[in-house]
């Protein structure tokens, strides 16, 4: 599989594979497309070549749009400069699926990436590219997780980076974006508000940003997810995703991984159910979803999920296309419910969550109160962030027992110290 | 009333190359009318055969959103600027 040429999703139109992002005849976004050749394709050595590749998402190569192949040294040295991403650990997570009701649910773990969010699968992506086009200098606008990325991108391979993101954003994501010498630009604003600030500095200077000119590469980026799910399960596909929602493309662009594997018979069966995962406070396709619609009403985000609040999601269309026809929802809980998926995750599973893994933990325990989910369905819960940067979501939602440094005061301490708080009881009645 | 409407790149090939045109109109509907007559192509691009916008353009009233205002009704005063964007998001 070879990217051929960027096409317009609505009207087909073609493009050469520059850093082109909108068609000029309808407006639409652009895609990569790829050859379709699969008439002498040997599924077996094709697995081969990729359980032989490196240990980041560079074993996929043959799936991403990238004209010289993975960056850095030939071989199985490959892709080791720079800051390689993915082959993130999918973890059995038994006590969390007895806790809710199920058999079978699979936690993959996106936090364990080096800016730690599912960002650096993309911005790696989008920066090898934007390198192969000729650029020097990066840029992105943020909610926070994409920002540490680009930063961190910008650094380890010597590029001038610009990060555009809301100036009210939690204190360790610009921490953890400045730490790496980016210029950092704060916007009196929304997510929104920097989105439309970036659109247009991106006519006007000779930057890539990541996600609006290099966006079609970029996007590509998200299918490692599906590729390592499928292959850590063993060359097999889950029957349902939960996946965060803000903009719609790691949802859609998920399936689409699951879909083109599909399609070259490197796995068998039917597209999961896709479940999207919001936030009540900045829930545009949750509320299409409910109301039949097929376009999103822009909403002004308010909620703790500031990783999630975009609210006009570009890809809003096709994430509501996508949730009806894999048999899928798209769902909101409410900041408390999001507070109580962060616990839920720790206590059952030892993974510590930003909030949107809360929103999409919180789905899922609603989806499984709601009895929607068989329980011998293999779930897999996308968690695309670490807990870390976002501490205030747990904040004063338990307690520490200090203590003189003695026995005593430690077994005098006890008696009322042993009963850990209830952390679910938002989410209390999910399950049996 | 005079309303300057800021023209995206990939529009200005539909446009004679204008970044930016002076537009007449009381309404933002009537300045993009008045815009299409101008520029006949661009009418083809960005709007539907009823006239409505297609679902990826974004119009935006000195910064907001006219979705947030009363869409293509809301009502722009004279010497307002009116920003024509491609929608496009990704945190």
């Amino acid at each position: 599989m070879a990217a051929t040429h960027l096409k317009c999703r609505e009207c087909d139109t073609q493009y050469p594979l520059e850093a082109l992002y909108v068609c000029e005849r309808c407006f639409g976004p652009l895609e990569v497309a790829y050859d379709d050749d699969r008439a002498n394709l040997d599924v077996g050595e094709l697995r081969r070549r990729i359980q032989g590749g490196p240990q980041n998402i560079w074993r996929y190569a043959d799936f991403l749009p990238l004209a010289g192949g993975p960056p850095g040294p030939s071989g199985r040295l490959a892709s080791r400069v720079g800051l390689p991403a993915g082959c993130t650990p999918l973890i059995r997570a038994d006590r969390l699926a007895q806790r809710l009701g199920l058999r079978e649910v699979w936690v993959k773990n996106d936090a364990a990436n080096p800016t730690h969010s599912f960002k650096d699968r993309v911005v790696s992506v989008a920066v090898t590219r934007a390198r192969e086009l000729g650029f020097e200098t990066i840029a992105c606008a943020s909610t926070g997780n994409l920002a540490n990325s680009v930063a961190a991108h910008g650094a380890a391979l010597g590029l001038d980076s610009y990060v555009f993101i809301p100036s009210d954003l939690e204190e360790q994501k610009i921490l953890a974006t400045g730490v790496y010498g980016t210029k950092l630009v704060g916007v009196q604003g929304n997510y929104d508000d920097v989105n439309r600030l970036c659109t247009e500095l991106c006519a006007e200077r000779d930057w890539a940003f990541v996600n609006i000119n290099l966006r079609p590469y970029y996007a590509e980026g998200s299918k490692t997810l599906a590729f390592e799910i499928a292959e850590q399960l063993g060359w097999e596909l889950p029957d349902r995703c939960i996946v965060p929602i803000a903009s719609g493309s790691l949802f859609t662009k998920i399936a689409k991984g699951f879909q083109e594997w599909t399609e070259l018979g490197l796995i068998e069966g039917r597209l999961p159910r896709m479940n999207g995962a919001q936030a009540d406070g900045c829930s545009p396709v949750a509320s299409a979803f409910a109301a039949g619609h097929d376009v999103c009403r822009p909403v002004k985000p308010s909620t703790i999920a500031k990783s999630l609040a975009i609210g006009n999601p570009a890809d809003g269309p096709y994430a509501l296309d996508l949730a009806r026809r894999s048999g899928g929802s798209v769902d909101s809980v409410s900041d408390e419910e999001i507070r109580a998926g962060i616990r839920l995750l720790a206590e059952t599973t030892g993974v510590f969550t930003e909030t949107a893994g809360g929103v999409t933990t919180a789905v899922l325990a609603k989806l499984a109160a709601r009895g929607e989910i068989d329980p011998d369905e293999r779930v897999v819960l996308v968690i695309t962030g670490e807990g870390l940067k976002t501490l205030d979501a747990v904040r004063g939602t338990f307690e520490t027992h200090t203590i003189e440094p003695s026995v005593e005061a430690f077994e005098a301490g006890l008696a009322d110290a042993v009963s850990p708080s209830g952390s679910t009881a938002a989410l209390a009645g999910a399950g049996g | 009333m005079s309303v300057t409407v800021k023209i995206p790149t990939q529009l200005r090939a539909a446009a004679e190359g204008a970044s930016e045109a002076q537009v007449e109109g009381a309404t933002v509907q009537e300045v993009l009318g008045g815009l299409f007559d101008r520029y006949g192509e661009l009418r083809q691009r960005i709007a539907d055969d009823d006239g409505s916008l297609r679902r990826f353009v974004n119009v935006y009233l000195g910064g907001e959103d006219i979705r947030f205002l009363d869409g293509l009704q809301t009502p722009v005063a004279d010497g307002a600027e009116l920003t024509i964007l491609p929608a496009v998001a990704g945190g």
